[in-house]
């Protein structure tokens, strides 16, 4: 979504794929033009479902053949039964929904378990960008002024995990990405995640 | 002109001998109607184009809208023009005949020889006018299941349409599941709204109000109601446009004049283009399959047969579904297709749903929309390869 650099953006979507299991059914919660889904349905043969509030994204999808509806994930996720899914992902997603909370409390009703990915906001280019300059932050991982940013409601990794907390999921696997893609220290803390890490990347089940 | 008219087929005769193939049916196979009449018999009129291959695998039904027939995609014998749905269906077009089976019956009902009450009532011998039995979309739909079953075909492939189409494919799939390998319902809607049901009554009693239709025994008495039905059909032709395609094509544009007459003559150009549609339409469609086949658009209710829940209409489906609206459409509003697509997801079906952008009403989806198109070649082509076709 947010990434335009297309090197960052298919590590992030090598790294939720990985973390899905062949064959399982997956609905990809804001999947845009469906690079994912694509990725999900040639690697990991799953059975796999979008939704995707933009116009121009669901007509891209359908015509590449992709399952996908067009849809706000801050409604309609209600429509789907408990369990209806193995995994509901919500890729680069977090940061444009309005309730965020009600959004991950519903893909942990309608999926055994939930994928999340977002750019966090407690990295050091962004603190130091709010910090030194005055300014609201615009890096390659998020690259819209202020006035003009489909994202309301920024995270750091931290904040993420209270929320987690707060609801009571529980983290299978979490994974920070720095600027460039690569891992950081797997068995750093929270804190080393929270100011090295451009993205993140967590498994929750229900706890 | 005349010349080309003495080529064109009579409707009257159509109605009992259509110049396309037709599927007739005996006691051994009746039609069993929603109403609890039974018809002995029968038959259905249908055209088929591109080859059905050895799998048999390979068949897509399209069903036509209220005033269609079966000439989706070759030329009318009444009216000499084109098919419906040419755009649409055809080599290399997105449901594309060089790799489908297509087949398109004319509803029961209708009025090109599929039986409706233009037919001959064989037991009078009379056209069956309005004792012919009241029809449901599911009867339809029960119709194009024996024609499907006589052509040797399991499972189609995928069965196709909008509007009244749209709505016999939400039957098809809830029906015959097990039969429907992908679904495409299009500007449609699980059941026919109050606002709709009223629009239709209107048409039906400028029929009923022309003295020509005489209690539906015109045929009989050689006449047509042709004021009534024509009326009937510029009050519906204005529902399937919109105002943004109705101002851009007339405006307030006079029709070959400079100044208003202070008349009742079609000044406007809008009015005469209106009048041109009603009377072109009482050429080709009886007065009679118009009241019926609206009446089974009203009566058409998806949830009522499920306890009023229309997801259990699609409870355990296998079917993949697309289903798409368009923006500007306020006959069969993006609302209608979202309630079916909410039903499916809550069936854990496979369903894909995009609102197209388009200004021209209702009658978007039987025009060149790009978008329309690119939906249906990739859904029918992504289906194609997980049926192995």
């Amino acid at each position: 979504m947010a990434l335009t650099d297309p090197h960052t953006s298919r590590i992030d979507l090598k790294l939720v794929a990985e973390m899905v299991t062949p064959g399982s059914r997956v609905l990809d919660v804001g999947c845009g033009d469906g690079q994912l889904l694509a990725l999900l349905a040639e690697t990991r043969n799953v059975d796999a479902r979008g939704i995707e509030l933009s116009r121009e994204g669901v007509a891209g999808c359908v015509a590449r053949g992709l399952s996908v509806i067009q849809g706000d994930a801050d409604t309609d996720l209600t429509e789907y039964p408990d369990d209806a899914f193995d995994y509901v992902i919500l890729s680069q997603t977090i940061q444009a929904t309005r309730n965020p909370r009600f959004v991950l409390e519903q893909m942990l009703r309608i999926g055994r378990r939930a994928i999340i990915s977002f750019p966090n906001f407690g990295h050091w280019k962004m603190r130091s960008q709010v910090f030194f300059l005055g300014r609201m932050p615009v890096t390659e991982s998020l690259p819209y002024a202020w006035w003009d940013t489909p994202n309301i409601h920024f995270c750091t990794i931290r904040d993420f995990v209270t929320l987690c907390d707060t609801i009571g999921a529980e983290k299978e696997r979490a994974v920070a990405l720095d600027a460039a893609g690569g891992r950081v220290g797997v068995s750093a803390p929270w804190w080393f995640w929270n100011l090295f890490g451009a993205q993140a990347v967590f498994l929750l089940k229900r706890g | 002109m005349s010349d080309f008219s003495a080529s064109l087929a009579d409707p009257l005769k159509e109605a009992n001998e259509p110049t396309s193939a037709v599927a007739r049916f005996g006691p051994d196979t009746p039609l069993a109607m929603d109403c609890g009449v039974s018809l002995d018999h029968w038959q259905i009129a249908y055209q088929t184009y591109g080859v059905l291959n050895e799998a048999r695998s390979n068949a897509i039904l399209v069903c036509h809208a209220l005033t269609g027939d079966q000439h989706v995609a070759s030329r009318n014998p009444i009216t000499g023009k084109g098919g419906w749905w040419t755009a649409m269906v055809g080599p290399g077009k997105p449901v594309d005949t060089d790799r489908f089976f297509v087949i398109c019956a004319n509803v029961v009902g209708g009025c090109t020889g599929t039986t409706g009450p233009a037919s001959t009532n064989p037991e009078t011998g009379q056209p069956w006018g309005l004792g012919f039995p009241m029809v449901t979309i599911r009867d339809m739909v029960r119709a194009q299941r024996h024609l499907i079953d006589s052509l040797g075909i399991e499972t189609l492939f995928c069965v196709a349409g909008g509007s009244m189409g749209g709505m016999q494919v939400l039957q098809w799939a809830a029906s015959y599941p097990d039969r429907v390998f992908a679904a495409l319902p299009l500007a449609t809607a699980a059941k026919h709204s109050a606002q709709n049901i009223a629009f239709h009554e209107v048409g039906r009693q400028a029929v009923m109000a022309d003295p020509d239709w005489r209690g539906g025994r015109y045929l009989e008495a050689g006449t047509r109601p042709s004021k009534g039905l024509s009326v009937a059909r510029m009050g519906a032709h204005i529902t399937y446009l919109s105002e943004p395609a109705l101002h851009r094509k007339f405006g307030r544009k006079l029709q070959d004049r400079e100044a208003p007459t202070f008349s009742f003559d079609a000044d406007f150009q809008v009015e005469s283009y209106l009048r041109y549609q009603g009377l072109s339409f009482v050429e080709r469609f009886d007065a009679n399959s118009y009241l019926y086949v609206t009446r089974a658009m009203d009566y058409f209710d998806l949830a009522a047969d499920h306890d009023g829940v229309l997801a259990k209409a699609f409870a355990g489906t296998k079917t993949r579904f697309c289903v798409a609206s368009f923006t500007s459409d306020w006959l069969f509003p993006t609302a209608d297709s979202r309630a079916i697509v909410h039903a499916l997801n809550a069936a854990g079906a496979s369903v894909s749903f995009v609102e197209l952008e388009s200004d021209k009403g209702h009658d978007a989806f039987l025009l060149e929309e790009p978008n329309l198109f690119a939906t249906t070649r990739g859904f029918l082509g992504a289906a194609a390869r997980a049926r192995g076709i």
